[in-house]
């Protein structure tokens, strides 16, 4: 009977590898992986948060209550009140908006413009390969919150702005990443063969290559929102990012770094949901890399 | 090892030369007239003028390119339009405080990173193997400038251990011989000093440590979770050797090369990382020094701290590849 076992199981297998299409296997990984799980539940906790928690909190977030102020958590103010008297749980809840959608604009932005270069040096090579692959390589020569600075430092300092710089400095992983894909799909006996009954080079990249490649940047793209998060944060925080009165997380943060020792709140909470949202994202990352191209796996 | 040497060296100038226009580029990318930007709306028409002219602006772009390229050749990195004081002149104080931060911070990251992920994968899903690796993830997630923060509210405010900002005791200033305040206070044989100079290095060096630690951590886990399933290492716990030999000696050896790769990019992180945590600490390194030049709109500074800091994470990362080399044997070079 035990060596019966592997076979049955072996045939079960293979009439389900027969049934279920990639997308759906991928979505049984990730759903077996708790860790990815939790990940996901988190980021789903704060895009509801972003899209409905303004409805719910306390109207104003700008409105200042100057005989609040910096009033530690109560059942009033969940997160306590700023040195202006703003409620602080109504500011981070706002502020999941602004930092989610800085996340996945500046990654789509980035995933948009790397892929359309990622994809002409892989598909073209030649000089055209030569050219974008070193504009890459200088990209990635700076230290990548270095070169956000710097491009916020000549945009000028604000949250679009900020926004752009982080959509840059992602553009040559994304690029990369894309053109390394194409270069091993383009030799594939499919795009020969969409070739030779004389399909257009830009039907065979967009209709053929470009769906092909996409599993890496799902999980890219995932973790890029992370730390773009971060980035974006970290712009707010040197005061490159988010100007007042936006309730920004890194700005929040900013701003808390003068009444460290009257009001910790202040500093604590905004901290603590950037945190959370870049962990929720990583371990989703991580557990989407698992599930979509386990080659990946470092 | 030498051909690949040089031309590594070789395949470094382009992307040097495109550092240096990307930098270039920066000043002549602003809005609207950079002279007025740099001034301000206030400025007279003739200042505008003048610096128009001083920062060459008038010329066409390829001869300020390849004036500003021949500057660089021969050490001139511009004047600071704050102090008046060329750039290559009064940067070294600011990039050694840097240099020592972020190798304080390097050694914690490895040290503890290394260390973590080996004892993690030898006790594969014990519970040191699940704290370390949720606070990896954890560490991973963590926006510095908070843990900074954070750091400074418990361990300066609150308990007073350390001390909150800056780098030395303001009133028993270290006399700078190097600039790097351990070795300045160790040749000057001020042991009383020295402490103080570590003191102020803890908070921000674990808080840029935290990242690199944890991903070292994460990297070295599976690195030697993978070498310690091979057969040599097999062979030699049936030889009955013991279990810390096996682990530090046979399996790390393996399974440091790709741990080394994260370390060499963590350096990069870590020069980005030290802005922000240099910005909390009061720390006079370049980080600082590049976002007090943005507050002043000091383009030169901006450009030279961004152009070194660059190619100091450029020329690690070159060096990083050599040693591949000389660690791991088995790689050869064509």
């Amino acid at each position: 009977m035990s060596e019966l076992t592997p076979k049955v199981d072996g045939v079960v297998e293979a009439e389900l590898e027969k049934t279920i299409g990639p997308w759906r296997e991928a979505w049984a990984g990730f759903r077996k992986s708790k860790v990815a799980v939790v990940g996901a539940a988190i980021v789903i906790f704060f895009i509801v948060l972003a899209l409905f928690g303004p409805l719910v909190t306390k109207e104003g977030i700008n409105e200042q209550f100057m005989t609040d102020r910096l009033q530690p958590p109560s059942s009033e103010y969940w997160f306590g009140t700023d040195d202006f008297g703003r409620d602080i749980f109504s500011r981070i809840i706002h502020g999941a908006r602004i930092s989610l959608s800085v996340g996945f604009f500046s990654v789509v932005g980035s995933i948009v413009v790397g892929s359309f270069l990622g994809i002409i040096a892989g598909y073209y090579g030649r000089w055209i390969d030569t050219i974008i692959s070193r504009i890459f390589d200088i990209m990635l020569a700076f230290p990548s919150i270095l070169l956000a600075i710097a491009i916020v430092s000549v945009l000028g300092p604000s949250l679009r702005n900020a926004l752009i710089a982080i959509a840059i400095i992602n553009v040559p992983n994304f690029g990369r990443l894309i053109r390394s894909k194409v270069l091993s799909i383009k030799e594939d006996e499919y795009i020969t063969a969409a070739k030779a009954i004389g399909m257009k080079d830009y039907r065979i990249l967009f209709s053929h290559i470009l769906p092909n490649s996409m599993a890496p940047v799902i999980v890219q793209g995932t973790l890029a929102i992370a730390t773009a998060i971060l980035e974006a944060a970290a712009l707010g925080f040197l005061g490159l990012g988010a100007e007042a009165p936006y309730p920004e997380w890194g700005k929040m943060l900013a701003d808390s770094k003068d009444y460290l020792q009257n009001a910790p709140w202040t500093m604590i909470f905004p901290g603590l949901a950037i945190m959370l949202t870049v962990l929720g994202f990583n371990l989703m990352g991580d557990g989407l890399r698992d599930a979509l191209d386990p080659k990946m796996k470092s | 090892m030498f051909n690949y040497t040089i031309k590594r060296l070789l395949q470094l100038i382009p992307v040097l030369l495109g550092m240096t226009f990307l930098v270039f580029m920066l000043i002549r990318a602003i809005p609207g007239n950079p002279a007025q930007v740099i001034l301000g709306q206030q400025a007279t028409k003739e200042a505008v003028e003048a610096l128009t002219i001083k920062l060459g602006l008038d010329q066409p772009w390829y001869t300020q390119y390849f004036s500003y390229l021949g500057g660089i050749l021969k050490g001139d990195l511009g004047e600071s339009m704050r102090t008046r004081l060329p750039v290559a002149d009064e940067i070294w104080p600011y990039l050694a405080a840097t240099l020592e931060l972020a190798l304080f911070a390097m050694i914690i990251a490895v040290v503890v990173g290394i260390n973590a992920g080996i004892i993690s994968a030898w006790f594969q899903n014990s519970w040191f193997d699940y704290s370390a690796m949720v606070l990896a993830l954890v560490g991973v997630s963590m926006p510095i400038f908070w843990l900074g923060l954070m750091g400074q509210w418990a361990f300066a405010i609150e308990l007073q251990w350390l001390p909150t900002t800056g780098r030395e005791n303001v009133r028993d200033p270290v006399s700078a011989i190097t600039n790097l305040y351990i070795i300045d206070t160790l040749i000057q044989g001020r042991f009383d000093q020295l402490w103080v100079v570590i003191k102020h290095l803890i908070l921000p060096g674990l808080a840029l440590a935290t990242i690199p630690m944890a991903i070292i951590a994460r990297m070295t886990r599976s690195s030697m979770l993978e070498v310690m399933r091979s057969d040599y290492i097999r062979t030699a716990r049936a030889k009955g050797q013991k279990m810390f030999w096996i682990v530090y000696k046979h399996a790390l050896k393996n399974a440091i090369i790709p741990v080394l790769t994260v370390i060499g990019l963590q350096i990069g992180l870590l020069l980005g990382g030290a802005i922000l945590t240099e910005t909390i600490f009061a720390w006079p390194g370049i980080g600082r020094y590049i976002y007090d030049a943005i507050n002043f709109r000091d383009y030169p500074v901006i450009q030279s701290g961004i152009l070194i800091v660059a190619f100091i994470f450029v020329m690690i990362n070159l060096i990083v590849d050599l040693l591949y080399g000389l660690i791991d044997p088995r790689i050869k070079y064509d």
